[in-house]
């Protein structure tokens, strides 16, 4: 079952063409990744994808309706949660405090019956609480849920973003290098620790990622973009021996 | 969280006890400043909500606070007072015969600037940081050119005179014990996580579900009202208005106790209201003649407000997040302290 893609998506900045014609599909539960030389297009495509920016031209269809152009909190309302480039953690807030308003939106609560604090609504706040802090267990961050998430170590303040993407009980994730400034060591086991969520949490998974071990060892199918156009599309293993992929990433003789 | 309740509502009463003790034994001149550090904590919060828990760079504070003064003063004026106040223009006739109860004046004057924060939110919200706090200020002082221009509603540069005196010390502290425990709530509230959030980083905010826009809107319309009912509030204690009192200088006083009190501490800004209004008071020595002996002080006035700048200096050179920085004031926290200081007694005392 094919779960999201996107129909011609094209993003012109100017006369500058940062993705053309992209035509991503993605069946469910499936890990697909998105690779490209810096400054290819992938993290256009992602806000594109996300609401962040609007398209020039194209679709994106997820599950069976258009989301293009809409705000960008309406599509993760709809299931497209994501994590950013460089971490953007709310920082001065506790690791629990950050997961918790990834659920506000469906807390369906008004400002009212907030501040009275109405049995609905502390009922509510109870459930979500539990639910946080059930998650943050899942991916063993429940020993540091009271610390400011700008004092946890970088591993953590990346699984701690994943953690909150999570909580938006998201269909399809989004990870834009999610391996950026890991040792080998660091990059193995997010490796698995995305393999684990996707079977955990029942997810669609799309990562952007340069670090090529994780790319090959975790996705299922690979893009590759240069230059804003879509180069190759396979396994891992044609990706390897495309000519037009190693000339990208390596130049022409 | 029981013995919180506990202590919260003994420290209600302990507080109410003072404010009667206090209504009792201070002479006109200190209540008078009392009360006024009252309407500075009104007026402190509701710009720190905007400024310092969502993080909006809000400079309009005063033309706010300027919409609850007239729409307080103008629903709680006797008609017969209206009619000699404006002699050049008699008062449109909607207006000229109007007068509500004291609260219900002060609610109205709440919704009115809300309501016109609303308006003004808008257009303005969409802006960020330095732009916001331009076109903020901006609007601040439409409104108040505005106020200056319609003379049939608000005796224009007159300005409105013998404005009833019903903000007393249970009015005004009442109201500021009020919106204490409405900040403490809404920030403890999903929504004031959701102030926070927006602060912190917005577009994360936004990637979380979060309606920016809404959440910005409602921060800023609640800061706006308020500054409305503070104003309100500042009319009935002064007695008299004018367009000119609600310059630039009057947001910069309440963004001075923010400020000073900590960007994003409720705590903070009660304290730093009191404190800064009591001392802008008791600092007059210094603009006053003084002789210390051996050399003879001539009086400047305005002197009092080069020290204040030069302790405002001081407190953000050492700290630059106001005293309080983001922290509050806790019950644990208080008995933390007190138990720390109970150990170096006890080991004083062995040792």
């Amino acid at each position: 079952m094919t779960i999201f893609r996107t129909e011609n998506l094209t993003k012109k900045f100017g006369g500058l063409v940062a993705v053309s014609n992209l035509n991503i599909k993605i069946e469910k539960g499936q890990i697909i990744g998105l690779i490209g030389p810096n400054g290819a297009g992938k993290t256009t495509a992602f806000n594109m994808i996300t609401g962040v920016y609007k398209p020039t031209e194209g679709n994106v269809v997820f599950g069976e309706n258009k989301v293009t152009g809409m705000k960008p909190h309406k599509i993760t309302e709809r299931g497209i949660a994501r994590t950013f480039q460089n971490i953007r953690l709310f920082k001065e807030l506790s690791v629990l405090d950050n997961v918790l308003i990834a659920n506000h939106m469906r807390l369906k609560s008004n400002v009212f019956s907030s501040i009275i604090r109405t049995p609905d609504y502390v009922r509510k706040e109870k459930a979500i609480k539990e639910k946080s802090i059930n998650l943050l267990r899942e991916l063993g961050l429940e020993d540091v849920k009271d610390e400011k998430s700008f004092s946890l170590p970088y591993g953590k303040q990346r699984r701690l973003e994943i953690a909150r993407a999570l909580a938006t009980d998201p269909q399809l994730l989004l990870l834009d290098e999610p391996a950026a400034g890991m040792n080998p060591q660091e990059s193995h086991e997010l490796m698995v620790f995305i393999r684990e969520i996707r079977d955990k949490f029942d997810l669609t998974i799309l990562l952007i990622e340069h670090h090529m071990k994780v790319i090959m060892g975790v996705c299922e199918s690979i893009y590759v973009l240069d230059y804003g156009v879509t180069i190759a599309n396979g396994t891992p293993g044609e990706i390897q021996n495309n000519q037009k992929v190693i000339e990208a990433y390596l130049g022409v003789e | 969280m029981k013995r919180n309740n506990k202590l919260n509502i003994i420290a209600i009463l302990a507080f109410i006890a003072t404010l009667f003790i206090l209504n009792v034994t201070l002479d006109p001149y200190r209540l008078r400043i009392f009360n006024l550090a009252g309407i500075y904590v009104i007026l402190g919060l509701g710009l720190n909500l905007v400024n310092g828990f969502t993080g909006l760079f809000s400079l309009g504070h005063a033309g706010f606070m300027a919409i609850g003064a007239y729409t307080g003063a103008l629903l709680t004026m006797s008609p017969e007072t209206k009619e000699m106040t404006f002699f050049l223009e008699p008062i449109t006739p909607i207006l000229a015969n109007i007068q509500l109860p004291f609260p219900i004046a002060l609610v109205a004057a709440g919704l009115v600037a809300g309501a016109i924060g609303f308006l003004i939110g808008a257009p303005v919200l969409r802006l960020k940081d330095d732009y916001l706090a331009i076109a903020t200020l901006g609007f601040s002082e439409i409104i108040r050119i505005v106020l200056t221009n319609m003379q049939t509603i608000t005796n224009g540069a007159l300005g409105l005179k013998g404005i009833p005196g019903n903000a007393n010390i249970w009015w005004i502290w009442g109201v500021s014990l009020a919106v204490v425990v409405f900040m403490v709530l809404l920030i403890k509230s999903s929504y004031g996580k959701v102030f926070k959030a927006i602060r912190e980083d917005e577009i994360a905010a936004e990637a979380m579900g979060v309606n920016i826009f809404k959440h910005k809107m409602m921060s800023f319309v609640i800061g706006c009202a308020l500054a409305g009912v503070g104003g309100a509030l500042l009319g009935s204690l002064i007695g008299a208005i004018n367009p000119l009192l609600f310059r630039f200088l009057f947001t910069f006083n309440v963004l001075l106790i923010v400020v000073l009190g900590g960007m994003g501490s409720i705590t903070g800004t009660v304290l730093s209201a009191v404190v800064v209004t009591v001392m802008i008071e008791y600092l007059r020595v210094l603009d006053i003649e003084m002789n210390l002996g051996f050399i003879r002080i001539p009086g400047v006035p305005g002197l009092r407000m080069v020290v204040f700048s030069l302790i405002l200096l001081i407190v953000i050179l050492f700290y630059q997040r106001g005293i309080m920085g983001s922290n509050e004031i806790t019950w644990e926290k208080l008995f933390d302290f007190k138990n720390r200081i109970a150990k170096k007694i006890t080991r004083r005392k062995s040792s």
